[in-house]
C-alpha cells in the first residue's frame, strides 16, 4: 500500500481520537462548570439564563 | 493598431475559460444567492487576475521594470506572510456565536466531533488517488465547512490548490440546503427521522459563558497547538462578546471586521485562481472530493447518533448529528425544516442549533489536528 495512504489512515485514527479527547473533555468541563456556577455561592439573583 | 490588440491576442483558451467562471461563480452569487459575500468578489477576482498582464499582479514591463500588483501583494502579505486574513475573520464569528444553547445541552458537543469524520475520509480518499499528504490534508479539510479554516490549513499545508480548495468549501456550504437531506436520507428511516426530542436546557450562568472560551482555548491548546490560532482567535471573539463591558467592540468584530475581512478575503483568494494553477484535472477532482467531504461529514454524525441511541433511554433524532459541521446556522436549518418535513409538530432547531455551534468548535479543532498530525509526520 502507497505510503500517503498509510500515512492517512494514521491522521484519520489520531485526529478522530484527538478531536473526540477535546470534545469529550469540554463536555465535562462545561457540566462541571454549570453544577459549580450553579451553586448559591457563584449564582447572582439575575445571572440565570 | 496593434498595440490595441496585442491584450486581446494574449488570452489564452484557459483563461477565457477562467473568465467564464469568475462570471459563473458571480451568477450563483447574485442570481442563487450561493455566499454572496465570498464568491462575488471571489469570482471578479477570478476575472481580475486572469486578464493578460494583468495589473493586479507583479509584473516585469520592458523599458519600466518590475510593477507591484495590490492583489498579488495582499495575497502574499495577509495570507502568505500571516494567515492574518482568515484568523482575525474568527475573531468577528467568535462575536456573533451565542455558545447558550450548546452550554445548556452539553451532550451536543460530541456532533461537534462526529461530523468531522468527512474531513478525515477525504484525506484518505485523496491520498488513495494520489494526492501528497499536504495536498490531501488541504483538500480534507473542506469538511470542515468552513471557509477560512480551509484557507488557513493550505496555506499552512502549503498546498498548491489552495484556489480550488476555496471554491470548493464555500460552494458546497451554500449548498448545504441539498447536499445535507441527501446524504441524511441515505442513511435514516422515516422513522427514524419523525424521533422527537424533548427540550430541558440546563440553565446557565454568565461566569460559565465567561469560563468557556478561556477553557476552551486552554484544552484545544494543549492537546493540539496548531489550532490555538484558530481557536483562540475565535474564543477571543466570543469572550469580546460575552464579558458585557466591551459592547463596542463586540458590535465592531461582529459587524464592520468581519465585513471588511470578507470583502478582501475573497478577492484575494482570487490569486489562486490563475488559469495556470487552476485549469487541470484536480481541480475538478477536489470539487468531487469536497462534495464527498460534505456527504461524509453528514453520515458521520447522522450514525454517530444512531449509535449513541443503542445506549441513551431518551432517543435523539439522529439527523440532529448531522448538524455537527460548522456550516451555521445553514445546517440547524436543514435540519428543523426536514424534522417539520417528516411531522409538521416536531421542532428540533434548539437542538440542531446545539450541535451546530459544537461544530464550529470542532472544525477549528480539526484543522488544528490536521496541521499538527500531519507537520509531524512531514518532519
Amino acid at each position: 500500500m502507497n505510503q500517503n495512504v498509510i500515512y492517512a489512515l494514521e491522521i484519520m485514527g489520531k485526529g478522530m481520537l484527538s478531536i473526540f479527547v477535546v470534545i469529550i473533555l469540554l463536555t465535562f468541563i462545561v457540566l462541571l462548570l454549570t453544577k459549580v456556577t450553579n451553586l448559591p455561592l457563584f449564582k447572582g439573583k439575575d445571572d440565570a439564563e | 493598431m496593434d498595440f490595441l490588440l496585442s491584450g486581446l491576442l494574449a488570452v489564452t483558451w484557459q483563461q477565457w475559460l477562467m473568465f467564464l467562471i469568475g462570471g459563473l461563480l458571480i451568477y450563483l452569487a447574485i442570481a442563487k444567492g450561493f455566499e454572496p459575500s465570498l464568491l462575488l468578489p471571489m469570482g471578479f477576482g477570478a476575472i481580475l487576475v486572469n486578464i493578460p498582464l494583468s495589473g493586479v499582479l507583479n509584473q516585469t514591463i520592458e523599458g519600466v521594470g518590475n510593477t507591484q500588483g495590490i492583489i498579488q501583494w495582499l495575497f502574499e502579505t495577509t495570507i502568505s506572510a500571516s494567515e492574518a486574513l482568515p484568523i482575525l475573520l474568527f475573531i468577528g464569528i467568535g462575536a456573533m456565536i451565542d455558545f447558550g444553547p450548546l452550554l445548556s445541552n452539553p451532550k451536543m458537543f460530541l456532533f461537534g466531533g462526529a461530523a468531522q469524520f468527512g474531513i478525515f475520509f477525504t484525506i484518505l480518499l485523496a491520498a488513495l488517488l494520489g494526492f501528497n499528504l499536504n495536498d490531501a490534508a488541504s483538500i480534507g479539510i473542506i469538511g470542515a465547512a468552513d471557509g477560512p479554516t480551509s484557507i488557513l490549513v493550505s496555506q499552512i499545508m502549503n498546498s498548491q490548490y489552495m484556489g480550488p480548495i476555496a471554491v470548493a468549501a464555500y460552494s458546497y456550504m451554500a449548498l448545504v440546503p441539498i447536499v445535507q437531506p441527501f446524504a441524511i436520507k441515505l442513511v435514516t428511516t422515516k422513522k427514524e427521522r419523525m424521533i422527537r426530542m424533548e427540550y430541558n436546557p440546563k440553565s446557565v450562568t454568565k461566569l460559565t459563558k465567561l469560563i468557556f472560551p478561556i477553557v476552551v482555548t486552554i484544552i484545544a491548546g494543549l492537546i493540539a497547538p496548531q489550532s490555538v490560532a484558530l481557536v483562540g482567535f475565535l474564543m477571543f471573539g466570543n469572550l469580546i462578546r460575552e464579558c458585557g463591558v466591551l459592547g463596542s467592540l463586540s458590535e465592531t468584530a461582529q459587524t464592520s471586521l468581519a465585513n471588511l475581512i470578507t470583502l478582501l478575503l475573497g478577492i484575494t483568494i482570487a490569486f489562486k485562481m490563475q488559469a495556470g494553477d487552476f485549469i487541470n484535472t484536480n481541480t475538478l477532482l477536489i470539487m468531487v472530493l469536497g462534495l464527498v467531504a460534505f456527504v461524509f461529514d453528514t453520515i458521520g454524525g447522522v450514525l454517530f447518533a444512531k449509535i449513541m441511541n443503542l445506549f441513551l433511554k431518551s432517543k435523539v433524532n439522529p439527523m440532529v448529528g448531522a448538524a455537527g459541521i460548522s456550516a451555521f446556522p445553514m445546517s440547524a436549518r436543514v435540519i428543523q425544516k426536514m424534522g417539520l418535513e417528516e411531522d409538521p409538530t416536531n421542532h428540533l432547531l434548539m437542538h440542531a442549533i446545539s450541535a451546530n455551534v459544537a461544530g464550529q468548535i470542532g472544525s477549528v479543532v480539526a484543522g488544528g489536528v490536521v496541521i499538527n498530525i500531519v507537520s509531524q509526520m512531514l518532519k
